[in-house]
């Protein structure tokens, strides 16, 4: 027998013990307004201007952003801008990527608002001005997984990122598509942006789309998130992708990807239970066409479909011949619909997507991935990101790891664009390892990495055209002549890292 | 040599050149070249745009080309079709 009064002796040796305090009932009153109101006046919520102020951010701190709603994105633009009207000065904008559409920060940076970049890419006037020397300090190039491992370890500490979002309850619980009956946007999968919601120091959600809570199935939880603002628009959806599945119509690119599919076929890892990835390129999304066919035929169906998912990942899924989908980004509207009403087309995080860190990363498991090159040369080095004029043109993407990862790499590139060749001596920046890249294909032949040899032998047993890639550089060389070198001058514009954090090239300004 | 008037042919197609010629009051032949490779193909832009002026006779002439990253043997169809129709001699029928 004994009550509270008698144990409290007790209660206070225990507390002492554990170094803490003894309970006692302040009785502090109960909310009592119903919850639908009550949530409502969640502290979370407020203007941007405030939860600028609220986050904490100081001059010289990094602020990301993701860029799932590629060249519709409206959030950058318009946080820079109100940051620039605060008068913050020497940020590090740490975005998973850059756009066309960024090209008002070109006036940030040279007010100084921006001092820093990290990103996946850089394009139109942004790039073309940085390639030409605009910033002091070097922009820092990481390819997808590398950016989620450089988040988790700490090599990109983010100070307060600003996430837009489809759809957010005032808690902060957040989707990249919403449920309300009109919704204002939809970019899918927030696979790029969920590293910095779990490590930012500070998070705010940027809606267009403020819902009662729950939220649910929610893609980032309310657990990571410190503000949410309520704004017109996040983005224009409609600039991500139309969605509509548009076959080429370019022979070079049917030819080619006609050849990428008899490669996959042909290949040894072209077996039930599969795993594969396409880049979003005209020739990649046709050769899917093709392997379907073959999957039609031989009876084969595929565990997944891995990276930036399309309309046409999502057609053989619900055909039946794609059992999941993995999606990092959705390439499309379609996708993205996809994703919010499939339960089998998963979404998943920059690092659950390609970390080279994350023994479980989908990449690990992967057979096959086609990708496309700007350029390609005779060591098998892919270049995505610079182009043949020296200027800053692309994005690493998820290109060197899912090279690095896959059982079997395939690059598809025409050999000439124009007068561009893409089979050179040595690529003008080197993004992903040749050691990585395991077969080229060219319109003029396909060429199988020496670290292969039992590739070359399949292929060669299919009657399938290989050629030596000296051959094909040779190739290209005697149709545009030899190309004078490119006017570099001394500064270093970018840095390349390696997906492991190591520093594999640098860029360097364009003179001319 | 004949009097050239101005005269162009070629697209600004990706892969083409545009190519206008126009009559010089100066000797020699002066190319004004806009191009998408000028790095690393522009000299030999302007000597196949020469060459072919020359091998047709034409030593006076201004050209203005906006290239695409055509090849040589677009170069020089398309200066060729110019200067046909820039002479009025039609070096195909002739």
């Amino acid at each position: 027998m004994s009550n509270i009064k008698e144990r409290m002796q007790d209660i206070k040796v225990a507390a002492q013990k554990m170094g803490k305090a003894v309970y006692e009932d302040r009785q502090s009153p109960k909310h009592i307004t119903p919850r639908q109101e009550y949530q409502k006046e969640c502290s979370k919520v407020t203007t941007l201007e405030e939860a600028i102020l609220k986050s904490g951010l100081r001059d010289g701190m990094t602020i990301s952003f993701h860029h799932h709603f590629r060249g519709g994105d409206k959030v950058v633009n318009m946080v820079v801008e109100k940051l620039a009207a605060m008068g913050f000065k020497n940020l590090h904008l740490a975005s998973s990527s850059l756009q066309d559409v960024h090209t008002p920060l070109i006036e940030h940076i040279r007010n100084g608002v921006i001092t820093k970049i990290s990103t996946s890419g850089l394009r139109g006037d942004l790039a073309n001005e940085i390639s030409h020397g605009l910033m002091e300090e070097p922009v820092i190039f990481r390819s997808h997984g590398g950016r989620g491992s450089a988040i988790a370890t700490g090599d990109l500490h983010i100070d307060v990122a600003f996430l837009a979002a489809s759809s957010c309850d005032p808690l902060g619980n957040a989707c990249g598509y919403s449920r309300s009956e009109e919704p204002k946007s939809i970019c899918g999968s927030l696979g790029y942006a969920l590293p910095d919601a779990q490590y930012a120091d500070k998070v705010v959600i940027i809606t267009d789309d403020l819902v009662p809570y729950p939220n649910t199935p929610n893609s980032i939880s309310e657990r990571n998130v410190d503000f949410v603002v309520e704004v017109p628009s996040v983005g224009d959806s409609s600039k991500i992708a139309s969605g509509a599945i548009r076959d080429t119509k370019n022979p070079r690119d049917i030819l080619l990807a006609k050849q990428a599919a008899k490669v996959i076929i042909n290949s040894g890892y072209f077996r039930n239970g599969f795993s594969i990835q396409t880049g979003s390129g005209g020739a990649s999304l046709a050769a899917v066409k093709y392997i379907r066919e073959e999957m039609l035929a031989q009876n084969i169906k595929a565990s997944f479909a891995l990276g930036g998912i399309t309309a046409h990942m999502v057609k053989l899924h619900e055909e039946g011949l794609i059992e999941r989908l993995i999606d990092v980004q959705s390439f499309d509207k379609v996708a993205a619909e996809s994703l919010k009403n499939n339960p089998m087309h998963k979404e998943v995080s920059a690092n659950e997507y390609a970390s080279a860190d994350e023994p479980g990363s989908a990449t690990h498991y992967l057979d096959i991935v086609i990708l496309s090159a700007l350029e390609v040369d005779e060591n098998f080095n892919v270049n995505v990101l610079v182009g043949s004029d020296g200027i800053i043109r692309g994005a690493i993407g998820g290109h060197p790891d899912t090279a690095a990862d896959s059982a079997l790499s395939i690059i598809v590139c025409p050999l000439l664009r124009g007068r561009i060749p893409c089979v050179v001596e040595n690529v003008t920046t080197l993004i992903t390892p040749g050691s990585t890249v395991d077969v080229v294909v060219t319109e003029y032949g396909i060429a199988v990495n020496p670290r292969r040899p039992e590739i070359a032998e399949r292929l060669q047993k299919a009657g399938l055209n290989i050629v030596d890639i000296h051959a094909l550089k040779n190739k290209a060389e005697s149709i545009i002549g030899h190309a004078a070198p490119l006017p570099f001058g001394n500064k270093v514009v970018g840095v390349v890292m390696n997906r492991d954090g190591s520093v594999m090239d640098v860029i360097k300004n364009i003179e001319a | 040599m004949t009097d050239l008037k101005d005269a162009l042919a070629g697209t600004l197609e990706s892969g083409d050149i545009l190519v206008q010629i126009s009559p010089a009051t100066e000797p020699g032949v002066q190319i004004d070249l806009q191009s998408t490779v000028a790095f690393q193909f522009g000299d030999q832009i302007k000597r196949v745009i020469s060459e072919t002026l020359n091998e047709l006779g034409i030593d006076r002439a201004i050209v203005r080309a906006t290239d695409k990253g055509a090849l040589d043997c677009t170069i020089r169809a398309r200066v060729t079709a110019a200067a046909v129709r820039a002479s009025g001699k039609d070096v195909w029928k002739d």
